[in-house]
């Protein structure tokens, strides 16, 4: 039974101008506007998780790489022992060390200025025993180095100690991982929790939409069919909420980081300095972002296809 | 095509709706499913649309034991059947030209290889300058010839019509059911349910399948 019950060419000849190929699923519904402010709100803040992640990851890397490349020589002073000399030894020594590319004492005055922050600037610390720093600059971060610095000094220079800072920037960095995976658990929480308010969504969907179900099966439609409808239903709904989520959180970073740099010199702008870098995202920062609105974009159709097929599979 | 032998329905735990139902619907027949209001015609055709399991008997659809029925086995069997439901069940949201299409959409068809006869289809029976309204503008009457051309755009193999004249003037009734004996005449088997006697006189030749206490009657008609 597969004759023509029309004449399709008599129709195509005087057929008229007509709208066609409406969404299966109503698109603009409250519960649909309710998800994409629910998917926006959560992408915002996962941007701004995965961003702050980011940035903490930059700053850590930084500093590790900034300690790293210096150490210090302390000379303690000794009654009876010319200190300006030892330092003078210690710089001659280390200066003459390989991988070492600079050492610089600093004077008694600088030394004595390094304690200010603790004992208040304009007191007379001319009486006390004040260790001298050398600072020294190193080529590279080549651990195999220092330790020949260290005997070298040890053997010719007993009043001064090397410190390689190498604890204070394990402890950093262990801090920023502390960090970076708090953020990455909060992200992960984050798209847990959208995802269960897309499961939400899809079976308020499901049963808002129940009639239109049964009329798809009746006229032949399989679940696969019916699931890709949902699926590209809740797609649309989620590019919009991943959309506006993604273009706040890149608009929040674009503008922190310009900021910054009106804030740069401020009271507190050291201290955010160092937590947040510059607080300016990389371009792969931003790309990152973007990846987030793709990745909940799909997520959020992939899950409503995954929950409109279990669904339809329970139908008689 | 379709086959019932000692087919039973109930609800829950109540008593048999419909109960030792024996009959089959031939290929290229025509007959009047009839009886009273609430004598279960509805029901009836909903079991052979396979939208509702028997609580016991069996039914064969073309050939195929419904209870041994995949999903996708139903699928493509539903393909081969056009309904026309009482209540219409044309989905608000959509035209009248999306709902008619709405079969062909759904076999996965690209629109440019249905358009012109879904609008020749809808020409035909007189919704042409009703394509863009959608159901809920629609007259009764209107939402009948809609719900009667998404049957029909499939061209079935087997037409199952709830009451499709009930909506309709006498003209257009005529009409419709020329149309459905066009479909019979190039093969389709139809099966109508109606109460309208004067209707079922006008095809004397057609069986009626009188259902009426839960049990069904067949009175075979005279030959044309």
């Amino acid at each position: 039974m597969n004759e023509p019950i029309v004449d399709p060419v008599r129709a195509v000849e005087q057929e008229p101008a007509f709208e066609s190929h409406a969404r299966l699923i109503p698109g603009d519904s409250v519960a649909g506007r309710a998800l994409v402010v629910v998917i926006a709100i959560m992408t915002f803040l996962a941007c701004l998780t995965a961003g702050a992640a980011l940035l903490v990851a930059d700053a850590s890397q930084a500093w590790r790489s900034d300690v790293l490349r210096e150490a210090t020589i302390q000379v303690k002073p000794r009654t009876g022992v010319d200190v300006d000399g030892v330092v003078a030894k210690a710089v001659a020594i280390a200066a003459k060390s390989p991988g070492v590319e600079a050492a610089q004492a600093l004077s008694k005055t600088e030394s004595e200025k390094l304690l200010e922050p603790w004992l208040g600037a304009g007191l007379d610390l001319s009486q006390l025993p004040i260790p001298r720093v050398i600072l020294v600059r190193l080529r590279g971060q080549r651990p195999e180095d220092l330790p020949k610095l260290r005997a070298a000094l040890a053997s010719a220079v007993p009043e001064a100690d090397l410190d390689d800072h190498r604890a204070w920037a394990t402890r950093l960095g262990a801090m920023a991982d502390a960090i970076v995976t708090l953020a990455a658990g909060l992200f992960v929480l984050m798209i847990v929790a959208m995802g269960t308010a897309i499961g939400f969504a899809t079976r308020g969907a499901m049963a808002g939409n129940r009639e239109i179900v049964e009329v798809l099966h009746l006229v032949g439609a399989t679940d696969a069919f019916i699931a890709r409808e949902f699926q590209t239903h809740f797609r649309r709904l989620g590019f919009r909420g991943a959309a506006i989520g993604g273009f706040a959180a890149i608009a929040f970073f674009a503008t922190a980081s310009l900021l910054s740099f009106w804030w740069a010199g401020s009271p507190g702008d050291a201290e955010m300095a160092a937590m947040f870098g510059s607080f300016a995202l990389r371009f792969s920062g931003y790309l990152a972002l973007v990846a987030v609105c793709v990745i909940v974009t799909l997520l959020t159709g992939f899950l409503s296809r995954e929950i409109v097929m279990r669904h339809l599979k329970t139908l008689q | 095509m379709i086959r019932f032998e000692n087919v039973g329905l109930r609800y829950g735990t109540g008593p048999e709706v419909l109960g030792d139902l024996n009959f089959s619907v031939d290929p290229q027949s025509f007959q009047f499913l009839t009886g009273p209001s609430g004598a279960g015609k509805t029901t009836l055709m909903r079991l052979m649309l396979l939208s509702l399991r028997p609580t016991r008997g069996k039914i064969q659809v073309f050939g195929q034991d419904s209870a041994a029925l995949s999903k996708n086995d139903l699928t493509t069997l539903r393909r081969r059947i056009g309904a026309v439901f009482q209540d219409f069940r044309l989905l608000d949201h959509l035209t009248t030209y999306e709902n008619v299409a709405l079969p062909l959409r759904a076999m996965g068809r690209e629109e440019s290889g249905y358009r012109a006869e879904v609008v020749e289809l809808l020409r035909w029976v007189g919704l042409g300058d009703r394509m863009n309204a959608s159901p809920p503008v629609l007259s009764g009457g209107e939402k009948q010839r809609a719900a009667i051309a998404r049957a029909l755009i499939v061209r079935p193999e087997l037409l199952l019509a709830d009451e499709p004249t009930g909506n309709v003037d006498p003209g257009l009734a005529r009409r419709l059911l020329r149309l459905f004996m066009e479909l019979h005449r190039l093969g389709t088997a139809v099966v109508i349910a109606t109460h309208d006697l004067q209707l079922m006189d006008q095809f004397g030749f057609a069986r009626r399948l009188v259902v009426g206490g839960g049990k069904l009657t067949i009175l075979d008609g005279s030959p044309p």
